[in-house]
């Protein structure tokens, strides 16, 4: 629907008059809102078909196929998704091992940018340089560089192990230990709680003074001020929060690749979701099998933002200009 | 704004367990960081014997000798080729997304609605879901293993996330600007290029900064598409030192990992105020 309107060469007609300094409107009709509309939308819609739209739906057919890359794709039916859940069991460790994940580093990430938001909304000095601090890891947090680091603090002989000694308590290396393993990527998933802490920190500003101001005056203690107005107020801020956690952490891969050195051990402990689409996918080039997982993730993230959407009713407050 | 009058007669000694409170997470929290950045100075029998992140003396030859890989590529190209990634990445953000920003602030065309909202919902599309049919697609272009497929979707808006912080940011904009200049005769092109584009500045701004953290710090596109050390990105070039791991290495791996983060680190500290207003406007992941 677009095509048509891109072929009109939008630049070189809009842009040549102005130059002259004549006035185009009277000489040439002016294309209507609608045509200049589907004009500048134009490259994001190309993209949308070719990039996401596009993609998304041939990986839906892939799915029902056996596809290598080399042969073309041959229909096998729902085969793929019967062998995930029967007959893969490695499928099911890596669905385990994602939720584990989700369901823990994303809580204590939003229970930690929390405190420390409220820590930080105070007249406190030196509030700025405390903010730096705190939201850095989260800008390198999703680098190589990073996991790396973290491989290397809960090794053998690394940092954490040192000074669990330190205190009498003798473990081994963290990151080759089948029990301990997950825990060091929620650590290094909590460690980055501050871009949600900057979120709640702009929601706490929003929240008006006089709210606490006549609380004060009819004699609100601080636990009940916290508890009656700054946790209602701060709901749609915690719930926009928890929708974006939640969709982050479940296609979290850099930090399980490199820490397991893409397998997902020891014992597929680590074998997040999107490293076994990886492994299958592009180790194994069972395309169609790892796009089955893909859409069995975008059917998961679908299902969760919908519930975090649904039950939102019920527990976010929101302002009646709104 | 913010009149914080509770905090007016709190007492000077909860100030103070405020501080301590803080100071010692802080520490915590930059001790990872600390620590490498100690080791990136030791020699390696140092490395893993002592907890304190502080070298006994400023020692460069980690540096010197992580900087050139045992097979003669070096960090050079690494920096070189993510800057290249990062710069097309930069480009093709600014020009698709304040393009698709404009019509979907300003311009009312049938289905913009229809638009908006599909607009938002790739959002929520994780990248696994698309990869395959993408690979799919680069492979018969031929695009593998060069920079294209990290660098053509964004020239055509891929990153909703910018079309949205730039769709806030022109609905700020006084309307009556536009007005004007349309009846002065300009058309919708010239209004944009004229009016809107020197105003999105600071949304461009932003739109820079994240492209460039996200593309430096990206690692499963990067892996996915780039084969050959000659084109490898620092991502890939840090990896290195894992594959090759002859247990003697941590110095080098350190330093290369320490001078990784400079970049990210560099961009921070120019643009902080930038960041954390992003971040706190639109919600994108730092």
């Amino acid at each position: 629907m677009t095509i048509g309107h891109s072929s009109e060469s939008p630049a070189a007609t809009g842009l040549s008059p102005s130059r002259s300094g004549a006035r185009p409107a009277r000489t040439r009709k002016p294309l209507s809102d609608n045509a200049y509309g589907y004009l500048f939308l134009a490259p994001w819609l190309v993209g949308l078909l070719v990039f996401l739209a596009g993609p998304t739906l041939v990986s839906l057919y892939l799915s029902f196929t056996d596809f290598n890359l080399l042969q073309p794709p041959k229909w096998v039916g729902a085969q793929n998704y019967i062998t995930l859940f029967s007959r893969d069991p490695r499928y099911l460790q890596a669905l385990r091992v994602t939720f584990t994940y989700v369901f823990t580093a994303a809580p204590l990430n939003l229970l930690f940018a929390l405190l420390l938001a409220l820590l930080l909304n105070t007249r406190i000095r030196g509030i700025s340089l405390y903010r730096a601090v705190y939201y850095v890891p989260s800008l390198l947090g999703g680098s190589v560089a990073i996991a790396i680091l973290w491989q290397q603090i809960f090794g053998l002989d690394g940092v954490v192990s040192q000074i669990l000694g330190f205190f009498g308590v003798h473990g081994s290396s963290w990151v080759s230990s089948p029990k301990q393993a997950l825990w060091t990527l929620v650590i290094l998933h909590v460690w980055q709680f501050g871009s949600a802490m900057i979120i709640f920190l702009a929601g706490l500003k929003q929240i008006p003074a006089e709210l606490y101001e006549a609380a004060t005056i009819d004699g609100a203690g601080k636990v009940h001020r916290f508890w009656f107005i700054t946790l209602p107020m701060l709901t749609p801020v915690i719930f926009f929060n928890l929708v974006l956690q939640i969709i982050n952490s479940f296609q979290a891969f850099t930090p399980a690749f490199i820490i397991s050195g893409g397998k997902g051990g020891p014992l597929d402990s680590t074998l997040f979701y999107t490293l076994y689409v990886y492994i299958q996918g592009f180790t194994n080039f069972r395309m169609g099998y790892a796009s089955a997982m893909g859409w069995i993730l975008l059917i998961i993230i679908g299902v969760f933002t919908a519930l975090a959407f649904l039950s939102s009713k019920y527990w976010v407050h929101y302002d009646d200009a709104r | 704004m913010a009149t914080s009058t509770r905090t007016v007669r709190v007492f000077p000694f909860s100030q103070l367990l405020t501080h301590l409170v803080l100071i010692v997470g802080a520490f915590c929290m930059l001790y990872p960081l600390l620590w490498m950045i100690g080791s990136s100075f030791k020699p390696d029998s140092e490395i893993f014997t002592e907890l304190s992140p502080i070298p006994r003396s400023l020692d460069l030859t980690n540096y010197i000798r992580g900087w050139v890989l045992g097979s003669g590529t070096s960090f050079a190209t690494f920096y070189i080729n993510s800057f290249v990634v990062c710069a097309g990445a930069i480009i093709g953000n600014l020009l698709s997304c304040s393009l698709a920003a404009y019509a979907f602030a300003r311009i009312r065309f049938k289905l913009r609605g229809l638009w908006f909202a599909v607009m938002l919902g790739t959002l929520m599309l994780p990248f696994h879901v698309t990869v395959v049919p993408q690979y799919i697609i680069f492979n018969a272009l031929g695009w593998t293993n060069t920079f294209l497929p990290l660098v053509v979707p964004k020239f055509f808006a891929v990153d909703a996330f910018f079309i949205f912080l730039m769709v806030q940011f022109i609905r700020g904009i006084p309307i009556e600007l536009e007005q004007a200049a349309m009846v002065d005769g300009c058309n919708r092109f010239q209004i944009f290029t004229k009016i809107i584009l020197p105003l999105l500045g600071p949304a461009l701004v932003t739109t820079t900064i994240f492209t460039f953290i996200w593309t430096y710090n990206d690692f499963f596109s990067q892996l996915l598409y780039l084969s050959t050390e000659k084109h490898y990105t620092v991502s890939l070039g840090l990896r290195l030192f894992l594959d090759a791991s002859g247990q003697s290495a941590w110095g080098p791996m350190f330093a290369m990992t320490t001078l990784s983060l400079v970049p990210v680190i560099l961009v921070f500290a120019f643009f902080q105020r930038r960041l954390v207003e992003g971040i706190a406007t639109t919600g994108l992941k730092g």
